[in-house]
């Protein structure tokens, strides 16, 4: 007898449907698995059988084919146990095949029964809701993640029996309640960090602001210990907090990473990833025979942050180019070529120089060439995408231990998002509306400033010896700084700010400019 | 260079030829051609010339002679021997080098520069591409770290402008740091500087002085005692130390540590009775360290460029003095940024701090009080007062 379930696997980052089919026939007993199997998914048919016998029921002696179509994708991971399971039970009668059509299963079995969690559930089930199933069961451990998807019921389930008796007795299955709503607001504060917690600082408070506002990439420069991990980690917290598009396609990326926190289907907080500088190209963009997201896209909608730059590997960093201007990033594999979305704020940090105290020069003995060297290290097209630019330094005793709290987080925040709409509204046609992501001819339109700021800028452009690039940079982050403000025109004042956020010419590093 | 084989068949095959040309050859080639014999330094040669009389005479005795004299060891006679047979590759290269814009000034001729008698032992030779120091005028050597504060860079640049605008000349060694900031005054106030070299003149090390290199060639010159095309090397750099010493008449060290080659010529110097400057630093400053021993031990106290000018007696009236700036000039809030800081740069973060003003108008302030002049910024986001 022939049945079948429907069940689903990642591409990508995107579910698609997979039926699997099973047929229990005369002939010699045999289990066969076929449909381009990779050798998890055949190594399932040993461990269905001894579920299926330890879960209480017995399987006649008679030749049994399952069939995973489209038998042209190659299928891998655990996810397949359990329907395969399903389908078998149902071909020999046991489970009830009518309920079988509108019903999408996943899940991993164990040798006894149990069911355990897969991966990307939350894209197999917003996968299986687009292709018109109205019920999911899933592993009791992801049934959180199905929970968020509208239009579909799920169930959770923990051992293979208690599935089966579900099956037969549908009016029993009581379905897990839509919780987004819940989730989302429960996520007032889910920062366990916080912009109040820094004291002083307020250069570096500024510019993380201006960045954010206006989405520009950042570069810190300061010596070991200043507070450049500790204010990159609070990016997050002052930006907008996650619609529920962002969410739900940050979260399926870490679904299926694995990475989603146990209590909760969603991303409760903008990711922020810090890769450490021995990290390979691959781990950086995602990779592997069936490509999985890599840390730019698990940094997506939040920050990246690296630290220490110049010592990661030139060829990793190179790799960055593409998605800081596509916001996303295409990994080609044999079996296909996947786009991940890589839409994150770049933050990079570095030493002044390769011992980290230059400009002390009581502590600092680099010479010269030892610093362009260290620096030259730092690519150039990638400094050519970093808008801003600012100094750390070490935060005096008295300042580290006062009780006065600097502005919180929450109150960042509402300016970011105010200067956020402003964006929006000059630009609502463009996807990518920030300042940060202007292109030339918008630059042109909307950075204008005036006769005199023009000439004040050319002599200090000239006086500088500053670069076209450098030159537009500038106006997009007076541009910013405007808005910021909720002013309509640039301002001279935040010219003048936005030349010290001026990014680092290697010219003007050092002192042999003569 | 030119590979040895390569070197001898050419002079073969040159000698018909120079032969039936003029073979009347000079002091000064004999001179030339002994210098580039690697064996023999400028001591070695004044003690042949002694025992011979004449360069034509060296180059004429055998190495074995000069080293029965003891002028010469014995391991080296033979080289000395056979480089000789170079003179005519020698020959050709002097007569070529006003091609290149380079001088080879020696004791026999008369610009050569008297105050180097007093070295010990005086260069044979001198490179010099433009001109060599005046004679009738003063000349001051500012020397100090490569790897210099932002402070010792300003303080140099200022001495190099200031004596150079009330007309002494400014000798330093075109090095990193207080070395180039020296030269780059003197070269912003348009006088002559000229900077000795530790390898052939016609190399400029370190690169990123190019600029320098080329101003200097123009306006003041470039001098070495090294052969051309002679790559610099650590044993060329205290000779060099001796040529700065030898042609000032006053040395200002600025920065140094308590191990330096500033150190080495200002002991030169004081061997040769030239008169010490230092400048005094915190006794907590590593590179004070050296101006503070050198003060100790009876050097001047360098307080303002006009010890100086008094030292070597210009005129009063003639000082130019320091642009004295007018805070009262300056707008409320500039006038308060300026007042906070200080010839130690301080970064704007502290700037910030002290000052209490919002970053969008502590920036435009200083950037402001930049373009005009006022203040200098070494290094990103770290401003100082500018003394010039």
């Amino acid at each position: 007898m022939f049945n079948k379930v429907n069940s689903g696997a990642i591409l990508g980052i995107e579910g698609y449907m997979v039926s699997v089919e099973a047929d229990v026939s005369d002939g010699l007993p045999a289990f066969v698995m076929v449909g381009y199997l990779a050798a998890e998914v055949k190594e399932a048919q040993d461990r269905v059988r001894t579920a299926i016998r330890n879960s209480g029921y017995r399987l006649p002696p008679k030749k049994i084919t399952v069939n995973l179509s489209p038998a042209d994708i190659r299928k891998d991971g655990t996810a397949f146990d359990l329907p395969v399971a399903i389908a078998v039970l149902a071909s020999f009668g046991i489970v009830e095949p009518d309920i079988l059509k509108k019903t999408f299963i996943v899940g991993e079995l164990g040798l006894d029964g149990v069911i355990k969690s897969v991966r990307g559930a939350l894209s197999l089930v917003s996968a299986a809701k687009e292709n018109g199933m109205t019920m999911c069961f899933l592993p009791q451990e992801n049934v959180l993640e199905g929970s968020v998807i509208a239009g579909i019921s799920c169930v959770g389930v923990s051992q293979l029996s208690e599935l089966v008796t579900l099956l037969n007795q549908p009016d029993d299955i009581v379905p897990e309640p839509y919780r987004y709503e819940e989730y989302m607001n429960s996520n007032g504060n889910a920062y366990d960090v916080d912009y109040a917690d820094v004291h002083g600082q307020i250069l570096l408070r500024r510019a993380t602001e201006v960045a954010v506002a206006g989405r520009h990439n950042l570069m810190i420069i300061g010596p070991a210990g200043t507070g450049k991990s500790m204010i990159s980690k609070r990016i997050p917290t002052i930006m907008p907090e996650l619609s529920l598009e962002e969410n739900l396609e940050i979260s399926k990326i870490y679904s299926i990473c694995g990475m989603l926190p146990p209590s909760s289907p969603l991303l409760s907080k903008r990711p922020f990833r810090s890769p450490h500088h021995t990290i390979s190209p691959n781990a950086l963009t995602g990779g592997g025979r069936v490509p999985k997201p890599g840390e730019i896209s698990l940094a997506s909608r939040g920050v990246l942050f690296l630290d220490e730059l110049p010592e990661f590997q030139r060829n990793t960093i190179e790799i960055l180019r593409q998605p800081l201007e596509d916001h996303k990033i295409t990994v080609s594999r044999v079996h296909g070529t996947f786009d991940f979305p890589a839409y994150f704020m770049l933050v990079t940090a570095l030493n002044p120089c390769p011992c980290g105290f230059y400009p002390d020069r009581n502590r600092c003995n680099c010479s010269e060439h030892q610093i362009q060297n260290y620096l030259k290290k730092i690519s150039r097209p990638l400094l050519d995408r970093i808008d801003i630019c600012v100094e750390s330094m070490m935060v005096p005793y008295q300042e580290l231990n006062s009780t006065e709290q600097g502005e919180s987080s929450e109150q960042i925040r509402q300016r970011v998002e105010r200067t956020r709409q402003i964006q929006r509204n000059r630009q609502p046609d463009k996807i990518y509306y920030f300042n940060g992501e202007m292109q030339e001819n918008a630059v042109n339109q909307y950075c204008q400033i005036t006769k005199e700021d023009e000439d004040w800028l050319r002599d200090v452009y000239e006086r500088m010896g500053l670069s076209v690039r450098a030159h537009r940079k500038i106006l997009k982050v007076a541009r910013t700084i405007a808005d910021l403000e909720g002013t309509e025109e640039i301002q001279h004042k935040h010219l003048c700010e936005a030349v010290g956020y001026r990014s680092l010419e290697s010219k003007y590093w050092g002192g042999a400019n003569v | 260079m030119m590979s040895n084989l390569k070197l001898k068949e050419e002079a073969e095959s040159q000698e018909n030829v120079e032969a039936c040309v003029t073979k009347i050859i000079s002091e000064k080639e004999y001179l030339y051609a002994l210098l580039h014999i690697p064996v023999l330094g400028a001591a070695t040669i004044q003690k042949m010339l002694e025992a011979a009389g004449s360069f034509e005479a060296v180059y004429h005795t055998t190495g074995k002679e000069f080293a029965d004299l003891g002028i010469l060891k014995p391991k080296n006679e033979e080289c000395f021997d056979q480089e000789k047979i170079y003179l005519d590759h020698w020959r050709r290269e002097l007569a070529s080098l006003e091609k290149r814009q380079i001088r080879f000034v020696s004791p026999l001729d008369s610009d050569y520069p008297q105050r180097l008698y007093t070295v010990q032992p005086y260069p044979m030779g001198l490179y010099v591409k433009g001109d060599l120091p005046r004679e009738d005028l003063p000349t001051a050597a500012i020397v100090g770290a490569r790897n210099c504060s932002a402070y010792g860079n300003q303080i140099a640049e200022f001495m190099g402008k200031i004596l150079s605008q009330n007309g002494i000349q400014i000798i330093s060694g075109l090095a990193l740091g207080i070395d180039g900031a020296a030269h780059r005054g003197a070269i912003s106030a348009g006088q002559p500087t000229f900077g000795i070299l530790g390898c052939g003149v016609n190399i400029c090390y370190p690169k990123e002085n190019y600029p320098l290199y080329q101003a200097m060639s123009g306006c003041g010159g470039v001098i070495s005692e090294c052969n051309l095309s002679e790559q610099p090397q650590a044993k060329n750099f205290p000779m060099r130390n001796r040529i700065i010493s030898g042609l000032a008449d006053v040395i200002l060290v600025i920065e140094a540590k308590e191990k330096s080659g500033s150190l080495i010529t200002a002991r030169l110097g004081l061997d040769q009775g030239k008169e010490i400057f230092a400048l005094p630093g915190r006794i907590t400053d590593a590179l004070s360290r050296g101006c503070n021993e050198l003060i100790k031990d009876g050097a001047n106290v360098l307080t303002t460029p006009e010890n100086v000018i008094e030292y070597l007696g210009i005129s009063r009236e003639k000082i130019l003095r320091v642009r004295k700036i007018n805070p009262k000039t300056l707008a409320k809030e500039e006038k308060m940024v300026y007042s906070c800081l200080d010839l130690e740069p301080k970064f704007l973060e502290q700037i910030l701090t002290e000052t209490g003003l919002p970053v969008d108008t502590c920036m435009s302030v200083l950037l402001e009080l930049e373009l005009a002049g006022y203040i200098t910024q070494p290094s990103r986001h770290c401003y100082g007062k500018k003394i010039l």
